[in-house]
């Protein structure tokens, strides 16, 4: 029987998502267009609407500090991307070779995305701090010339940044992938082996392809982790040393926040966002179009 | 007597009653040990005239959260009685046109002859009272560890070539010369301590309140920088990051021979049991002892709507500045009263060097707002100052003439 327009079957669906969609529309869309406008204005520590144009990104753009913090985002995301994807993907596949004892070194793998980013930075910031930490620990055993002060130094303190994310993250990637694993069916991996392909050849070319719809996924998930990284820098290093290891989140924040700079502030939360959009419109619009 | 006129009555009776006795509502960030016995000092004070208290406290990120939550309830029009602001701040938060003006208050407490000029002005907007303050901060210390200094050999410094000299023979009997928490609040208090010593009180004046351009780019601002940088050769290289309060536990053991840091970090040698002048002294910093960068915290007084509550609120003013309260706060705080003229007996000797300096540096102009401690210009503009002072410290390749050229050009950041 075919349902009539007003059958409830109709409407139903739609009331039911109608106040998730107006609630989404106000607090997330509504609130980027007004960012937007702030953006605009002199507004100083509190929002007012003195439109003065473009003056805030023509600011923005003078600032040391802010070009520092996108340069920063540029390196911390893609390797903290990358790193998170590879390790977690390598991960996977070593645990997927039936090894012994597979459910413990699962858990242990994951074990660090229970802990929040506040631990995991704050342990990190210990575990590399020269007088410490490994550093330490190296020359109490002896190995006097043993080195390692990223974290204090200008130019290598972002990519402690890296090591404790990607720490913090493989391990949720591992867990997705290894899923995945689990649903291809075996007789592929058997006719491939049957026509004499060897073990690495197989994950290559046939199993990691099958996998597509799991990377997609996954690299959504770490990709938005990186861009919102706020937690795990102010931890770690709080921007330091100097505003090194600053992020466009900590200086929005910066300035946005304690230096009554809102306008500021704002722009730069529009510059992230515009960003970000530039990255995931593309990649999401060519996703979603070879799924028809 | 009607249930009607009855009911009336009662009303008339509770309305009076209520225009004698308001509500005050304190946003402020004191909830550690002894700050929050000072705030339970005032909200005593407050009860005795029969106002009822009601506590804001926001606490963590040294006020940036208590700011966040401030903001929110301005903006939707519920602004607490008082908040804890300072500095510039005070100006800011005036020109939005959300702080009442309570010179009434001050004229009867006699304020202008209880503040020093410097301190007055800085809660003033356009000449009126729109904030209370509460205690002076000296920035502007030397801590000493007197087992350090004995053991090198060295004696306590009185300006910057002395200075050197102490640090290179700490340096030799092993000993870390300067405790420093890498952070860049700590890098630009240590900023504005050499900058006071070499420069002098009318170059600090004129190089980081007024902003001058010629003075930010002239020689003496270079000599400065070059300071500065040296003081860095005698810090360890575990620095960065570090907390201000596990620098001074070095200089406490004993680890480190000095550290520039305001006096809240006195309270850190009383509570490990130390005793100033015996195992550590309190000095100014170098080529300082003429002069005073202070930090005084302050309530900023907010534009209320009900006739009882602007009367507690001006009850709340009058009793941050009176004697009582400026005595129990700052022997809590390890502060000094802002209130000139007081009672000092109860204090300890670096309290009373700090009071003595403060009054005398009043009196000759050497009383300096602390830049680093937002005392001195608008936050934006101690914020971008604050990232080229910190980034000259930490980059080792930056050259002295490149950091000046930053620092002048951060200083016209609006």
């Amino acid at each position: 029987m075919p349902s009539s327009p007003r059958s409830p079957v109709n409407w139903l669906p739609r009331l039911v998502v109608a106040p998730s969609f107006i609630v989404s529309l106000l607090f997330i869309y509504g609130l980027m267009a007004w960012n937007g406008y702030l953006s605009l204005s002199a507004s100083r520590i509190l929002p007012n609407y003195e439109f003065i144009g473009l003056q805030q990104y023509l600011t923005l753009l003078e600032s040391d500090r802010f070009r520092v913090a996108m340069t920063n985002m540029g390196i911390f995301g893609v390797l903290f991307v990358g790193g998170a994807m590879a390790i977690g993907i390598l991960l996977a596949i070593l645990l997927d070779q039936k090894v012994r004892g597979e459910g413990v070194l699962r858990t242990i793998y994951l074990y660090p995305m229970a802990v929040s980013m506040i631990v995991t930075g704050t342990a990190w910031k210990w575990i590399l701090n020269p007088g410490l930490g490994l550093e330490h620990l190296m020359h109490q055993w002896g190995f006097e010339r043993f080195q390692f002060d990223w974290l204090i130094q200008q130019d290598m303190a972002i990519y402690c940044v890296v090591i404790a994310g990607v720490w913090q993250s493989a391990g949720f990637v591992m867990a997705l992938f290894l899923a995945g694993l689990r649903g291809i069916d075996d007789s592929i991996i058997k006719a491939a082996q049957v026509d004499g392909a060897g073990l690495p050849r197989i994950y290559w070319r046939i199993i990691l392809p099958s996998l597509r719809p799991v990377f997609f996924s996954t690299l959504m998930v770490v990709a938005h982790l990186a861009i919102k990284s706020f937690d795990l820098v102010m931890a770690l290093t709080a921007g330091g040393p100097g505003y090194a290891t600053d992020l466009p989140a900590t200086f929005m924040y910066a300035t946005a926040f304690t230096r009554g700079q809102i306008g500021l502030g704002a722009a730069s939360a529009t510059v992230m966002l515009a960003t970000v959009a530039a990255i995931v419109v593309p990649y999401l619009y060519s996703e979603l179009r070879s799924k028809r | 007597m009607t249930l009607i006129q009855r009911a009336a009555l009662t009303a008339i009776a509770t309305t009076t009653l209520a225009v004698k006795a308001g509500e005050v509502e304190v946003l402020h960030w004191w909830t550690s040990g002894g700050e929050a016995k000072a705030a339970a000092a005032l909200k005593a004070t407050l009860q005795a005239k029969g106002h009822t208290w009601k506590d804001f406290a926001v606490a963590g990120g040294g006020g940036d959260n208590a700011m966040t939550v401030l903001k929110s309830r301005v903006v939707s029009g519920n602004a607490p009685a008082a908040a804890q602001i300072k500095g510039p701040s005070l100006q800011e938060w005036a020109a939005e046109g959300v702080l009442a003006n309570i010179d009434d208050v001050a004229k009867a407490e006699k304020w202008d002859s209880l503040l020093p000029p410097a301190v007055a002005n800085v809660m003033k907007y356009k000449g009126n009272y729109i904030a209370a303050p509460v205690n002076v901060h000296r920035v502007n210390w030397l801590w000493v560890s007197n087992d350090a200094f004995k053991k090198a050999g060295a004696k306590v410094p009185t300006n910057w070539d002395e200075f050197f000299v102490a640090a290179e023979a700490l340096k030799k009997a092993g000993i870390i010369p300067v405790a420093h928490g890498g952070q860049n609040w700590q890098d630009f208090t240590v900023f504005e301590s050499v900058a006071l010593g070499v420069g002098g009180a009318d170059f600090y004046k004129k190089a980081l309140v007024q902003l001058d351009p010629a003075t930010l780019n002239g020689a003496t601002m270079t000599k400065v920088l070059d300071t500065f940088k040296k003081v860095k050769t005698y810090t360890d290289k575990n620095a960065p990051g570090r907390d201000w309060n596990l620098a001074t536990a070095m200089v406490i053991k004993g680890e480190a021979g000095m550290q520039m840091m305001g006096d809240w970090a006195k309270g850190e040698f009383v509570a490990a049991g130390k005793t100033p002048g015996k195992d550590f002294s309190c000095v100014a910093a170098p080529g300082t002892a003429k002069a005073f960068t202070f930090n005084v915290d302050s309530f900023a007084m907010f534009r209320l709507k009900n006739e009882a509550n602007i009367n507690a609120q001006k009850d709340l003013a009058a009793a941050i500045m009176s004697t009582d309260f400026q005595e129990v706060f700052n022997l809590n705080k390890g502060s000094i009263p802002v209130r000139l003229n007081m009672n000092l007996a109860k204090f300890d000797d670096c309290a009373k060097l700090s009071s003595k300096d403060f009054v005398e540096t009043a009196k000759s102009g050497s009383l300096v707002p602390s830049i680093a401690h937002q005392m001195a210009v608008p936050s934006a503009t101690t914020g971008a100052i604050q990232d080229a002072v910190s980034q000259f410290w930490n980059d080792d390749k930056m050259s002295t003439k490149d950091a000046q050229a930053k620092i002048a050009a951060a200083a016209r950041t609006k």
